[in-house]
C-alpha cells in the first residue's frame, strides 16, 4: 500500500494532475500503519547483556567479511560504533548511571521503517518495503549516489567506499531471504537472552505494552519505533529515556514521504503554469515593443504630414507673394508706361 | 587558480591575436596542462581505489565538496544562462543582447561540468541514465533534479549551438535552431525553476540532520530565488573577466553595452537579494527559530544573511544609484561568495551539526584536486570556444 501510494504520488507529479487528487492520497496516507501481519523485531534492552552473539550470527548468515577483532572480544563495546559496510548490526554500551546496577546495551541495525526515507530518496527506486516488513535494496539498479545515506534518520545504510566500480549500499535486510524460507533472522535466532523477539508487528506492540504494564519500574513507558518517523518494524523498549540509549527523540512522527510531497506537488504546477506565464510575459513585451514601434511610425508619419503641409503652405504663400509682386510689377510697369505715354504726349503738345 | 589561468590567457592572447597563429606552448596552455597533470592522478585513483582512496567521505558524511561545491554551487552559479536569456528574449530587454551568448556558454559549460563531476562522485557513473530508462524512482526529489538537469543540458546545448554552427558555417541547421529560440528559452526557465528549487528540496528529507536555521519548508524557494541572484552576479563577474582578458575579441556593441548590463543586472540583483532576505526572515518566523540566532550557529547564520545577502543587496542598490560600476562589480563577487557560503552551509557546515567534531567531515586533498581539475578543464574549454566562435562579437554573416 505504501509503495503503491508513493508510486501513485510520483506519477501524479510526472503526469501533472492537479493538486486535489494528491491531497486525497495524502489524507489516505494518515491511516497507513504498515502492511497487515507484517513482521517486526522487538528489542528489550533490559534483557540484553551485550554478548555480541547477534553480531556474529549476522556476519555469518550474510557472508560478511570477518572483522579484525573477534566477536567474543567485548572491549569494542567501550567505543561508540555505527553500522558500516562490513557490519549490518552493532551493539553499543551506554554506561552505568547511579541507581542502576549495570550498563545498558542496545543493538543497532536498519529499523525497517514503515515508510522508509531511503525509499523516498532513491531516484531509481532501489529500495522496497516488502509486505513481510523488510526494507530491501536492489543492487541491479543502484547508481551509488548515496542520497539514501543522507536521508536515513537513523544513520544506518553504509557504502563500500573502497570499491572503485561496483560499490554497494550495505544494510540489514531483516534476513528477508531467511524469512521467505520460514527461518528467523540470524540475530534473533542467536540471541541467548531472548532480548530479541520476532513476530507480527501488531503482536509485538501488544507484547511490549504488556511488559511495560507488568513491570512499570523496569521500563520507560514508550515503545520506540511505534510512531517515530511514521513507525518502524524494529521496536525498542528500554529502562531509560530513548535519548540515553542513542535513540533520537526529536525525529517526530511524520513519515519521510510527507517531507518532500509538498515540493513534489509543485512540479506539475510549475510545468502547467510557467509556459503560460512566460509566454504571456513574452507576448506582453512583444506587444509593448510593437506599440512603441507603431507609435514611432505614427509619430514620424504625423511629423512628415505636418512638415509636408507646412512646406505646401509655405510654397503657396511664396507663390502668392510672387504673383502679387509680379502683378504689382506689371501694374507698376503699366502705370509707368501710361505715365511715359502721357509725358510724351505733353511734350508733343509743348512742341 | 582560476585567476592565474585567466591572467596567462590574456597575456597569451595579447601575444597572438590571430587564432591561426596561436602557439601550442603558450603560458596559459602550459599552466593549464600542469594543473591538469598534477590533479589527473587523483581522478584516476578514484576509479582504481574507489571513493575511499581520494575522499574523506564516510557512512555518516556521504556527500562532500563534490556535491556541495561542484554540484550545488555549480548549478547555482550556472544560472546566468536562464536568467539572461529570460531577460533578453522573454522580458524583451534589448540592451542585454551582448550578454546572452556568453551567459548561455557559461551556463552550458557549468552544467556540463556538473555532470562531469558527478561521474567521479557516484559509484557506478555509467548507470546515470538508469533513472530515465531502467528504473524510475519518481518519488525522489533527486529524480526531478536528474531529469531537469539532463533536459536542461540538452536545451543549453541547443541554445549554444548557433554559435558553433556559425563557426562551422552550417547555415540551414542554424536557421532551424534559431527559430526555436523562444520555445527553448521558456523550456530553460521552466526546467531551471524546477531543478534549482529541487536541489534545496533534496534536503527536506533530512530535518534531523540539517540545522533548524537552514532547514525550512521554504528550502526549495530559497534555492530558486538565490539562484537568480547568483546568475545575475555571475554574469556581471564573467563580463568583468571577459572585458579584462578577451576585450580584443569583442565588437563595439559588446563594449558599449557593458555598463548597461552591469547597471541593469545590478539593479535586479539588489531587488532579488532584498526579496531573498525577507523570505529568509519569514522562514525563521514561520518555524519560530529566533532563539537559535543567539547560539554559535545562529551567529554563523547571521554572518551569511547579513554579511553576504543584505550587505551586497544594499550596496548593489547604492552602486546602481551612484552609477558606481566598481562597487557593482565588487557586489557581484560578494554575492557569488554568499551563494557558495549558503550551499556549503546547507550541505556541509550545518549538516550533521549535532554530531561531535570527530564525526564531522573535512574534505581530503583528493577532493580539492578533482574539483580544481574540473574547474581548470572548464576554463580551458571556455577559452577554446571564445577564441574561435562568435561569443563576444557578432558574426558578420548573420543578421538575426
Amino acid at each position: 500500500m505504501s509503495i503503491s501510494r508513493r508510486k501513485f504520488l510520483g506519477w501524479v507529479g510526472a503526469a501533472g494532475i492537479a493538486a486535489t487528487a494528491a491531497t486525497k492520497s495524502r489524507a489516505a496516507h494518515a491511516e497507513f500503519e504498515g502492511y497487515p501481519e507484517s513482521y517486526a523485531v522487538l528489542h528489550d534492552s533490559t534483557l540484553c547483556i551485550g554478548c555480541r552473539s547477534c553480531e556474529r550470527a549476522c556476519n555469518e548468515v550474510n557472508d560478511l567479511p570477518k572483522p579484525a577483532t573477534p566477536f567474543d572480544d567485548l572491549s569494542v563495546l567501550d567505543k561508540k560504533r555505527r553500522t558500516d559496510a562490513a557490519s549490518y548490526t552493532v551493539v553499543n554500551k551506554y554506561g552505568q548511571v547511579p541507581g542502576e546496577n549495570r550498563p545498558v546495551f542496545r543493538k543497532d541495525q536498519c529499523n525497517h521503517c514503515l515508510e522508509p526515507a531511503c525509499a523516498s530518496s532513491c531516484f531509481v527506486g532501489a529500495f522496497t518495503k516488502t509486505p513481510e516488513g523488510a526494507v530491501i535494496w536492489d543492487e541491479s539498479v543502484c547508481v551509488g549516489c548515496r542520497y539514501c545515506l543522507i536521508a536515513c534518520p537513523f544513520n544506518i545504510p553504509a557504502y563500500e567506499y573502497d570499491e572503485p566500480l561496483t560499490p554497494r549500499v550495505m544494510k540489514c535486510t531483516m534476513c528477508h531471504p531467511r524469512i521467505e524460507q520460514g527461518l528467523l533472522p540470524g540475530c534473533v535466532e542467536a540471541c541467548p537472552m531472548e532480548a530479541l523477539t520476532f513476530g507480527a508487528r501488531s503482536d509485538l506492540l501488544l507484547i511490549a505494552r504488556e511488559r511495560i504494564r507488568k513491570y512499570p519500574d523496569r521500563y520507560v513507558n514508550h515503545i520506540y519505533g511505534e510512531r517515530e518517523m511514521g513507525g518502524t518494524s524494529w521496536l525498542y523498549i528500554t529502562g531509560r529515556k530513548p535519548s540515553e540509549v542513542g535513540l533520537r527523540e526529536d525525529l517526530g512522527t511524520t513519515p519521510a514521504p510527507e517531507l518532500t510531497s509538498g515540493a513534489l506537488l509543485m512540479v506539475p504546477i510549475v510545468i502547467g503554469m510557467w509556459p503560460a506565464l512566460l509566454g504571456g510575459i513574452y507576448k506582453i513585451s512583444q506587444r509593448k515593443d510593437r506599440i512603441a514601434r507603431e507609435q514611432l511610425v505614427a509619430a514620424v508619419k504625423a511629423q512628415k504630414e505636418q512638415s509636408d503641409k507646412e512646406r505646401e503652405e509655405a510654397v503657396k504663400a511664396t507663390k502668392a507673394s510672387a504673383q502679387q509682386q509680379q502683378e504689382k510689377a506689371i501694374e507698376k510697369a503699366v502705370k509707368k508706361a501710361l505715365e511715359e505715354a502721357a509725358e510724351s504726349g505733353d511734350s508733343k503738345e509743348e512742341k | 587558480m582560476a585567476d592565474t589561468a585567466v591572467t596567462t590567457s590574456a597575456e597569451h592572447a595579447a601575444e597572438a591575436p590571430s587564432p591561426a597563429k596561436r602557439p601550442l606552448f603558450s603560458p596559459f596552455n602550459i599552466i593549464a596542462a600542469l594543473i591538469l597533470l598534477a590533479t589527473a592522478p587523483f581522478a584516476i585513483l578514484r576509479f582504481t581505489g574507489g571513493l575511499g582512496a581520494v575522499t574523506a567521505l564516510d557512512h555518516t558524511n556521504p556527500w562532500g565538496i563534490w556535491i556541495g561545491f561542484d554540484l550545488l554551487t555549480g548549478v547555482a552559479l550556472a544560472a546566468g544562462g536562464y536568467v539572461t536569456s529570460a531577460a533578453f528574449y522573454i522580458f524583451g530587454k534589448e540592451e542585454y543582447h551582448s550578454a546572452v551568448r556568453p551567459a548561455i556558454l557559461t551556463g552550458f559549460l557549468g552544467y556540463g561540468l556538473v555532470v562531469f563531476a558527478l561521474l567521479f562522485d557516484v559509484g557506478r557513473p555509467w548507470r546515470l541514465p538508469y533513472p530515465f530508462f531502467v528504473s524510475q524512482g519518481v518519488t525522489s526529489v533527486m529524480f526531478e533534479v536528474g531529469a531537469c538537469v539532463a533536459l536542461y543540458l540538452t536545451v543549453l546545448f541547443l541554445e549554444f549551438s548557433p554559435a558553433a554552427m556559425e563557426w562551422l558555417g552550417l547555415k540551414k541547421v542554424r536557421w532551424i535552431v534559431v527559430k526555436l529560440t523562444i520555445l527553448l528559452t521558456i523550456l530553460g526557465v521552466l526546467l531551471s525553476t524546477l531543478h534549482q528549487s529541487s536541489l534545496g528540496a533534496m534536503y527536506l528529507l533530512a530535518p534531523s540532520k540539517l540545522h533548524p536555521l537552514w532547514y525550512s519548508t521554504y528550502l526549495p524557494v530559497y534555492f530558486f530565488v538565490s539562484s537568480i541572484a547568483a546568475g545575475l552576479s555571475m554574469i556581471i563577474f564573467e563580463s568583468t573577466m571577459a572585458h579584462r582578458y578577451f576585450s580584443h575579441l569583442m565588437d563595439q556593441r559588446h563594449k558599449d553595452e557593458r555598463n548597461k548590463i552591469a547597471l541593469g543586472f545590478g539593479r535586479a540583483a539588489a531587488l532579488v537579494l532584498a526579496a531573498y532576505s525577507s523570505i529568509k526572515i519569514f522562514g525563521i518566523a514561520a518555524d519560530n527559530n529566533w532563539a537559535y540566532l543567539l547560539t554559535g550557529y545562529g551567529l554563523w547564520y547571521l554572518v551569511e544573511l547579513v554579511g553576504f545577502v543584505m550587505a551586497p543587496a544594499f550596496l548593489f542598490a547604492v552602486g546602481v544609484r551612484d552609477r558606481n560600476f566598481g562597487l557593482i562589480r565588487v557586489c557581484a563577487i560578494w554575492t557569488v561568495l554568499g551563494i557558495v557560503l549558503n550551499r556549503f552551509n546547507v550541505s556541509l557546515i550545518a549538516f550533521n551539526w549535532h554530531l561531535p567534531s570527530a564525526e564531522r567531515y573535512f574534505p581530503a586533498l583528493g577532493e580539492f584536486a578533482i574539483s580544481i581539475f574540473i574547474v581548470t578543464l572548464g576554463i580551458v574549454v571556455y577559452r577554446f570556444i571564445v577564441t574561435r566562435m562568435p561569443i563576444l562579437y557578432h558574426h558578420p554573416d548573420y543578421h538575426d
